[in-house]
């Protein structure tokens, strides 16, 4: 395909047109996918999520400036939300990005999640792989605003920021599972609000003394049911090798983004990370994880599609309505439905 | 609807909507924005200050299907002509180009054989705008 070829060689309005018929899922995308997919595997990809508000752009725009002025070719990814009613999105993330505009190493894409629940879009990881085909080495993906439970940025990304703010938690709330857990750097921005030192403190306290998984910092998510962690078991063998001495132990930077306070360290924080993953076992096995997982997902989505393609609606509207009047229960009912 | 299949519905329409120039006041585009989002289309918001350069270059990564700008300033015989220009240079001629604030009818017709498609100004109501951009963008 030319287009594909284009964006390849770099050219910026191929590479965004390439992004909008990946993201629409045309009929094309899966071939479109298996041209690029030769010329990716090269990008390092940064996730960075947190509250909103917490100043996620704000420090995407300073560690893009970062990475540009060593030289790299930055993409950023920016995922807001997408409203359940309308479809619509609001995309802000480029308001705190205008410095970006001058840089033009940088390539810059806002993405809705169109109902998708993880964090990111469905088509996020399939966007990253255009960026990273295209010759951006360092791939900055921002999630939407989350919550405790948006983990998915943890089977896309290399190395994971939590931005956290002061004032936000006590010890009880760092120590809840969720997106904190999936920290390899946490972020405490605004930093020079107030509890600072205080909120930085908890959060060392409570990194210092977790146990982590054994193996990688990957997550599964419940619903992804058991063919992931079977196959991992399966390909990686048993993976509770990492020792005290192997496994990372997630650095807390202080950060106030707006000057660019603290961006230092955490390219810092970040670059400890990357060396961590290239000296252990890790990046292997996270490279796999990733991988799995993003087969298991694309695995998910045509099982259902092919399902939904097989049930008649008249029948499907039977089984809906036999629930509705409590002659069959919800699980008897997919059960019917799978059976046709 | 509980099963509806979201890849074979055709995708939302996306807009660029910015801040032309240099005054400070986005009320007017924030209502526009919402206004689109509650009809279901994409709003990319890039905030205040915005450059006709800043502007290509977002519809370009972005890419839009509509560009939305908001200018009280006084320029917009200046500065919307130079952003459809370089709209045009960037390939993106087919892009719908909308503009909306402070701009005086006898400039409205200038603006039009420059490349503006529409002008919204104060008292239109953004139902007009929803429907003008749903009748002309080609999905």
């Amino acid at each position: 395909m030319e287009l594909v070829q284009a964006a390849i060689a770099g050219d910026r309005r191929a590479i965004a047109r390439l992004i909008t018929l990946i993201e629409s899922e045309i009929k094309e995308a899966p071939a479109i996918l298996a041209e690029i997919y030769p010329y990716t595997g090269r990008a390092y990809v940064i996730g960075i999520t947190g509250a909103p508000g917490s100043g996620k752009s704000t420090l995407v725009n300073q560690l893009a400036k970062s990475y540009c002025d060593l030289g790299r070719r930055v993409g950023v990814i920016a995922v807001d939300a997408t409203s359940p009613f309308s479809g619509g999105a609001i995309l802000g993330d480029r308001v705190r990005m205008r410095d970006l505009g001058q840089y033009p190493g940088v390539f810059v894409r806002s993405m809705a999640s169109r109902g998708n629940l993880g964090g990111l879009a469905r088509t996020t990881p399939a966007v990253v792989k255009v960026l990273d085909a295209a010759g951006y080495d360092l791939i900055l993906v921002e999630t939407v605003g989350t919550g405790q439970l948006e983990v998915e940025i943890a089977r896309t990304a290399h190395t994971v920021l939590v931005v956290e703010m002061p004032g936000t938690g006590d010890e009880i709330q760092s120590i809840k599972a969720g997106v904190l857990e999936i920290a390899d750097v946490v972020v405490v921005n605004k930093s020079d609000r107030d509890g600072a030192e205080r909120t930085a403190a908890i959060l060392e306290a409570m990194l210092s003394t977790r146990e982590r998984w054994a193996g990688s910092g990957l997550v599964y998510s419940d619903h992804s049911g058991a063919l992931l962690p079977r196959l991992a078991k399966y390909l990686g063998g048993e993976k509770s090798s990492m020792t005290e001495e192997t496994s990372w132990r997630p650095r807390v930077v202080r950060t106030v983004a707006t000057r660019g306070e603290g961006i230092a360290d955490l390219l810092c924080a970040i670059e400890q990370h990357r060396q961590h993953l290239l000296t252990t076992r890790e990046w292997e096995e996270r490279n796999r994880l990733r991988l799995l997982s993003e087969i298991e997902q694309v695995l998910r989505r045509r099982l259902m599609e092919r399902l939904l393609h097989q049930v008649e609606l008249d029948h499907l509207a039977e089984v809906v309505n036999s629930v509705l009047a409590r002659r069959l229960d919800p699980y008897a009912a997919a059960e019917q439905l799978l059976c046709g | 609807m509980i099963f509806m299949n979201q890849s074979h519905a055709s995708p939302p329409i996306r807009v660029l909507i910015a801040k032309l120039g240099l005054d400070g006041h986005d009320r007017g585009a924030l209502v526009v924005a919402r206004a689109l989002r509650d009809a279901g289309m994409e709003v990319i918001y890039t905030g205040l200050r915005q450059t006709p350069e800043m502007v290509a270059d977002a519809a370009l990564q972005e890419d839009v299907d509509v560009v939305g700008l908001s200018i009280l300033s006084g320029a917009h015989l200046v500065l919307l002509p130079r952003t459809v220009d370089l709209l045009r240079k960037y390939g993106l001629g087919d892009v719908l180009v909308i503009a909306g604030g402070i701009i005086p009818d006898e400039d409205v017709p200038v603006l039009r054989e420059r490349g503006v498609h529409a002008v919204f100004g104060p008292g239109s109501s953004t139902q007009e705008i929803v429907n003008f951009i749903r009748e002309h963008v080609r999905k």
